[in-house]
């Protein structure tokens, strides 16, 4: 019955939810931005911190999740759906650490001085190159998609589990403490 | 769900759900997803295709001008240059950016004409840019687009936009339709009398002698964090000499171009950044209105351009002079126009970069030999 940890890491469940808030606003704050021109300096302003913000959590994330041990799969999941779980958790790390690298190496191509608040900016990390700038302009759009995609895919697999196969998936990742027996306390939304 | 006392993990103890709770849980989670899809499609505009946004101000321009691949949508025409900034220390007391200490840092920048015709003919009414890009030691930058007006015609992003369709050429006349015109007056009397100021305003003979405006304002910010509003001026050491319309009609199509790189070829040529402090109530928001002539001018130092060179060869053809990248020291003011500057020379930027590059009107072999 009770077979150990159900649950990830704390470390781990608070990276979760940090960079899941993180990135979602990253998302809204690019594709708001450069639809809009009342608001894009204000809101380019935060997209590049920001964006540091999450390669820097992006390291300290993935070698959290080398440095733990991860509960098992839920014995409720097909062995398609672990494949699809594995498969869109790697590409979730993936692009937290190509978004901000491509949109760091897309500034420098494109000349531009990567500034994060006041007078601190980071060093450029690609030589400048107009044919360069263009193609990553276009990768950093194309990866935002992708992660939201990713994102999606990542929810409705997270709701599925919930509502419809109802095995409390989301425990796994809870932020307060949920043991593996008697949980009749601490179910989840449904 | 209560009933599941049993181990939850293996979740075949859960109560079947009927058909119709299936139905009803997986049309909620489809509502869940597609709730999200919908939002970030408005975010992105796709929902609100009238909206004004930086593609749409690009799509006009490149519909009005014509579309010059490689070519900035708007200043098209242009000649790079390099030199220097010397800081006096003067305008250390007004803001603590880097820039502001006495000393030297290298420049490079761009002389520019208005319009999106990479290969039109020099004229003289034809308003003059000054894109400049200051490299400071610290590895900040501060740039700056600028131009040869006392005001900037139009206050607000959507004034600026309705012209570029108003004021057009007819292609049947190859002037604008006056009936267009003057809607585009009445629906903004403050264009009307910026317009106004504009042609009352002397054009200089050439680049050499022109004053290049930011227009915009801008704040000021000191170390204590102290904020000033401010705007600044290029004002040129070369004398001022009225243009003389009659003869640039008969003259070449390259005339300011070329006058430009035969006096640079003579002498460096030098401009004093003059900074102007507003007073409280001075508009900061509204580019069309000048400040009154007593305001407070500092001179912060001098700028010298001793070397142009043609868009072909120079790295400032890759350079977006946006006018908000400033260093730690200088701030946006509540100006709309900033913002959408900056966002419509970013969308110009990374169309013009990926496209293949034509060779630009003035050319290397003009820019090294001095006529």
């Amino acid at each position: 019955m009770n077979q150990g940890r159900t649950q990830f890491a704390l470390l781990s469940r608070i990276l979760h939810w940090l960079m899941a808030a993180m990135l979602l606003a990253m998302l809204f704050i690019g594709i708001t931005m450069v639809a809009s021109v009342r608001d894009y300096h204000k809101l380019v302003s935060l997209h590049r911190p920001l964006g540091i913000a999450i390669l820097i959590l992006a390291i300290v994330r993935l070698i959290n999740r080398k440095l733990t041990t991860l509960p098992p799969f839920l014995p409720t999941m097909s062995e398609r759906g672990r494949r699809f779980t594995t498969i869109s958790e790697r590409l979730l790390y993936m692009l937290m650490f190509a978004l901000p690298l491509v949109g760091w190496g897309m500034l420098s191509a494109g000349h531009y001085p990567i500034v994060m608040f006041e007078s601190v900016h980071l060093p450029p990390i690609l030589p400048a190159s107009p044919m360069l700038y263009a193609v990553l302009r276009k990768t950093h759009t194309v990866l935002a998609f992708l992660l939201f995609g990713t994102f999606l895919a990542h929810l409705g697999m997270m709701l599925f589990h919930t509502f419809i196969v109802r095995d409390r998936i989301i425990n796994r990742m809870a932020l307060w403490p949920v043991r593996s027996r008697n949980s009749t306390d601490t179910q989840a939304q449904s | 769900m209560n009933a599941n006392q049993q181990d939850q993990t293996s979740g075949t103890n859960v109560p079947k759900l009927s058909a119709t709770q299936l139905t009803v849980r997986s049309i909620a989670i489809g509502l869940v997803i597609a709730g999200i899809v919908c939002l970030f499609a408005y975010a992105g505009g796709w929902l609100t295709p009238i909206a004004l946004t930086p593609k749409r101000f690009v799509d006009t321009f490149e519909h009005v001008n014509g579309l010059s691949p490689g070519f900035r949508r708007n200043h098209a025409k242009g000649l790079c240059f390099s030199g220097s900034f010397e800081s006096n220390g003067r305008g250390a007391a007004l803001s603590r950016a880097v820039i502001f200490r006495t000393g030297r840092v290298p420049i490079v920048g761009r002389f520019s004409l208005s319009g999106g015709k990479p290969y039109a003919a020099d004229a003289a009414t034809t308003v003059r840019g000054m894109g400049l890009l200051f490299k400071l030691p610290d590895g900040e930058e501060w740039r700056m687009a600028i131009i040869n007006l006392p005001v900037f015609p139009f206050a607000t992003p959507a004034a600026f936009y309705d012209q570029l369709v108003a004021l057009a050429p007819d292609p049947a006349t190859g002037k604008p339709d006056p009936a267009r015109v003057q809607a585009f007056l009445a629906k903004y009397p403050e264009s009307a009398r910026a317009i106004q100021l504009i042609h009352g305003h002397a054009m200089s003979s050439g680049f050499e002698n022109s004053t290049f405006s930011s227009l915009n304002a801008f704040r000021f910010i000191k170390t204590s964090g102290s904020i000033a509003s401010v705007r600044w001026s290029m004002v040129p050491v070369q004398p001022f000499a009225p243009i003389d319309p009659a003869t640039s009609e008969q003259a070449d199509k390259k005339f300011l171009f070329d006058a430009l790189i035969a006096s640079v070829h003579r002498q460096p040529l030098q401009w004093h950044l003059i900074i102007t402090i507003a007073k409280p109530g001075d508009p900061t928001d509204d580019a069309t209105i000048p400040w009154p002539p007593d305001r407070q001018q500092i001179d912060v130092g001098t700028l010298t351009i001793d070397r142009v060179e043609s868009e072909d060869t120079s790295p400032a053809r890759d350079i977006n002079f946006d006018p908000l990248i400033l260093p730690d020291g200088v701030a946006a003011s509540d100006d709309p126009l900033l913002s959408a500057r900056s966002a419509v020379y970013s969308r110009s930027f990374t169309r013009r970069e990926g496209e293949h590059k034509t060779p630009s009107a003035v050319s290397p072999a003009e820019t090294e030999n001095a006529k």
